[in-house]
């Protein structure tokens, strides 16, 4: 399987968005480029911006591999992108509307209820209620990859608190401190307005009862949570307070949150704890980083949750599989992105030909995410394989499958010098009132390995910054 | 029969408590088989208390109240009348489609052991409704049902393999049972009148009910053995005891709580059947 190279294309020539970047490589002096790296390294150490990797008793913390190589999009491609995005967060946002609400795509059979029904993340406390202006998923993070010149597939959608957006700008930071010179010859476009945007977006879904200035404020699990840094970063960023749970109080159903000036009210929480531990009173009783009330205060229309409760029925790996069904049911448009062909364990058939050809597919649990409970066929020895084997007989449904596609490969450093490695992009789509936006780009990760299709940084991948070429 | 129901839910804190914040889900509604003659919930200590719906349909009261408060009681009394429609629930409030109800929760998971017993014990058994009783006998045999006092539920595969537990872990097992028979199967707290026929009948309870194409919602309780009867009161139903629960709370401060139920539920004096 020979993989799209975004530098060189299929073959051995070089792709004119590339032209700059490739004549750097050859020119800059190797010792340069070490320096460099060893730059950029030291700068993340610096900031502090590491991960925890769950279930590894080691290191909790660790600092996610970072490739200086940009991963370049032409102006063409990104606009084709972006209209595919804005299109999918569009579709995903009317859905959640509707089955938490009409259900007309369940009555027209666009999509099995019992995958909606039975689904544990469709939360009935959702039902019939109204969401502030009607948005579900404020922030979403669309993972996209490629595969030829022309063609991206969406790999899945991220609807409850995707996270890595704060690499993406972290990552531009620094290549701009250490690479100036490369800005000078390209023109990228910039990626540093997204704290504003996702301000703006914030702002307008307030509830109508609020000020015209609503109070926001960012909710963490806290500290040890794996990505407790972006949570800082971003409220920082965004000029709002970093809260826990219990920085949180509700009273008649309104939320306030302790100041040293007493309690303040509070319009709009950007939430980046699960539902299962959002209130103690509704969800999970043994959760201490919610805060009780918080959703009799929701649906009393008091606050705004971003995002809402309930979205992780939109992006289940089950519900994705009817994704261009959804999207065409919804809009009205042919799907801009396509979708990987997708396997749906819970057929009997489908299941069948599964455990026939587990050496050649990717299966994958319909709730995981973070590269947890996945199967890579091609990369598995026999015990993995059947291992999996007996999960899928005993619960067929908690699983699909695809084929191993041959994602793209962006030249990167390694230790035997530059070399293509498969990369994935994650764009982070804002909706609010005012609309959807999109900063050009994303979060580029990079499976370091050779060979290797696990991007997860807690599956040993990197990152790279992603530049949008605006000529 | 009109069932006389008082009961109260007291707390005790070493510390005394500055906030306290409960959803009850402590008050009846009608149907076919029950009519709620009267009802009331006072708690001992002034605060706010709302009422509302939850996602089930269930009648809640939302109670918050700011302290120093040392003790809190919740007492709750009221007169229902049954009728025994041996087990089916109907012309009451139906809010959450039947599929919903085959899903796995916490409480009530199976494991391999609950799989296999489903599948072992309705083989034999022809219609859905039957397989639903042999279901219940064979928990009935099977299981020993504790009594409430002092004890905690511990989920549906941890009571199976310890083959004992209280009322509320009989219904988990039931429900993870009849789930993985791809029946929707949901939990319910009420209360059972005080009856000699039956062992468990000493009024807080819990048990299950399945939605079969046939009849609608149909409880079954194992602790018994039985059909819901017109000794049974429905209080709360849901995916499972924590959608259900008579009382969830938050706090704070509080440390040290002691918590003291008295509950009783009789036949009303004065009203005993001319049988």
């Amino acid at each position: 399987m020979v993989a799209f190279d975004e530098m060189t294309g299929s073959g051995s020539d070089l792709r004119p968005a590339y032209a700059e970047l490739d004549r750097w490589l050859k020119e800059a002096p190797p010792e340069t480029l070490a320096l460099r790296r060893s730059q950029a390294e030291l700068f993340f150490r610096r900031i502090g911006i590491t991960f925890a990797v769950y279930g590894d008793e080691e290191s909790t913390e660790r600092l996610i591999p970072f490739d200086i190589i940009p991963r370049v999009l032409t102006k063409p491609e990104w606009t084709k992108l972006e209209a595919g995005l804005r299109q999918r967060v569009t579709a995903l946002n009317m859905f959640l509307a509707d089955v938490y609400g009409p259900k007309e795509c369940l009555k027209a059979g666009i999509i099995p209820p019992d995958l909606v029904y039975g689904n544990a993340c469709y939360q009935l406390e959702m039902v019939d209620f109204q969401v502030p202006h009607g948005i579900y998923c404020h922030i979403a993070g669309i993972d996209v990859v490629r595969v030829d010149a022309d063609t991206f597939y969406v790999l899945e959608d991220n609807a409850r608190t995707p996270s890595g957006v704060s690499y993406m700008m972290e990552n531009r930071e620094v290549m701009l401190r250490l690479f100036p010179e490369l800005f000078a010859t390209h023109r990228v476009a910039p990626v540093d307005n997204y704290p504003d945007q996702l301000l703006a977006t914030l702002r307008s879904v307030a509830p109508r009862s609020a000020p015209s200035d609503p109070s926001i404020c960012l909710l963490t699990p806290g500290q040890f949570n794996s990505a407790f840094y972006e949570h800082s970063f971003l409220a920082d960023k965004l000029g709002v307070e970093l809260v826990e749970g219990s920085d949180l109080l509700v009273k008649d159903d309104v939320v306030y949150m302790r100041t040293t000036q007493g309690p303040k009210r509070v319009d709009v929480i950007y939430r980046r704890i699960d539902d299962d531990f959002i209130d103690p009173l509704v969800f999970r009783s043994d959760s201490v980083l919610g805060v009780p009330g918080l959703i009799g205060a929701y649906k009393a229309g008091n606050v705004t949750l971003a995002n809402a409760v309930g979205t992780g029925v939109a992006d289940d790996k089950a519900v994705y599989s009817y994704m261009p069904e959804i999207v065409k049911f919804f809009t009205g448009e042919e799907p801009i992105l396509k979708n990987v062909p997708t396997w749906r364990c819970r057929e009997p058939e489908a299941n069948a030909y599964v455990l026939d050809n587990l050496e050649k597919l990717v299966v994958k649990e319909v709730n995981g995410s973070g590269g947890y409970g996945m199967l890579v066929g091609p990369h598995a020895n026999k015990a993995q394989i059947e291992t999996f084997r007996k999960k899928l007989k005993a619960s067929p449904e908690g699983f699909i499958a695809q084929p191993t596609l041959a994602l793209s490969t962006c030249p990167t450093f390694v230790a035997s010098g530059v070399a293509p490695r498969h990369v994935d992009l994650r764009p982070y789509v804002l909706s609010g009132a005012n609309g959807i936006s999109c900063v050009p780009g994303g979060l580029t990760r990079v499976a370091l390995k050779e060979g290797s299709l696990v991007v997860n940084s807690s599956q040993g991948g990197g990152t790279k910054d992603t530049w949008v070429l605006d000529a | 029969m009109r069932i006389r129901i008082s009961h109260s839910i007291a707390y005790a804190y070493a510390e005394p408590a500055r906030h306290i914040t409960q959803i009850l889900r402590l008050t009846p509604r009608d149907h076919d088989g029950q009519h709620v003659m009267s009802w009331r919930i006072e708690p001992t200590v002034d605060g706010r208390l709302r009422a509302g719906q939850d996602p089930h349909g269930n009648l809640i009261h939302t109670f918050s109240a700011d302290g120093p408060i040392a003790t809190l009681a919740i007492q709750v009394s009221g007169l229902i009348e049954t009728t025994d429609l041996a087990g089916v629930v109907r012309g009451g409030i139906e809010r959450v489609p039947p599929e919903v109800f085959r899903r796995d929760t916490l409480l009530s998971a199976p494991d391999e052991a609950l799989r296999s017993f489903a599948l072992e014990t309705t083989r034999e058994a022809g219609t859905p409704l039957a397989r639903m009783h042999a279901l219940m006998d064979a928990l009935h045999e099977e299981m020993t049902c504790q009594e409430p006092a002092d004890r905690i539920g511990i989920g549906a595969a941890a009571a199976f393999a310890a083959r004992e537990g209280i009322a509320q872990d009989l219904a988990h097992v039931f429900m993870a049972c009849a789930r993985h028979l791809g029946m929707p199967a949901r939990y319910v707290s009420g209360y059972v009148a005080e009856s000699q026929s039956l062992p468990h009948a000493s009024g807080a309870h819990a048990w299950a009910e399945v939605h079969l194409d046939d009849y609608g919602w149909i409880g079954f309780d194992c602790a018994n053995g039985l059909c819901p009867i017109d000794t049974h009161v429905r209080i709360a139903s849901g995916l499972d005891y924590s959608d259900a629960a008579p009382v969830r709370g938050a706090r704070k401060g509080g440390d040290g709580e002691r918590l003291s139920v008295v509950v009783s539920a009789r036949q009303a004096a004065g009203f005993q059947a001319n049988q």
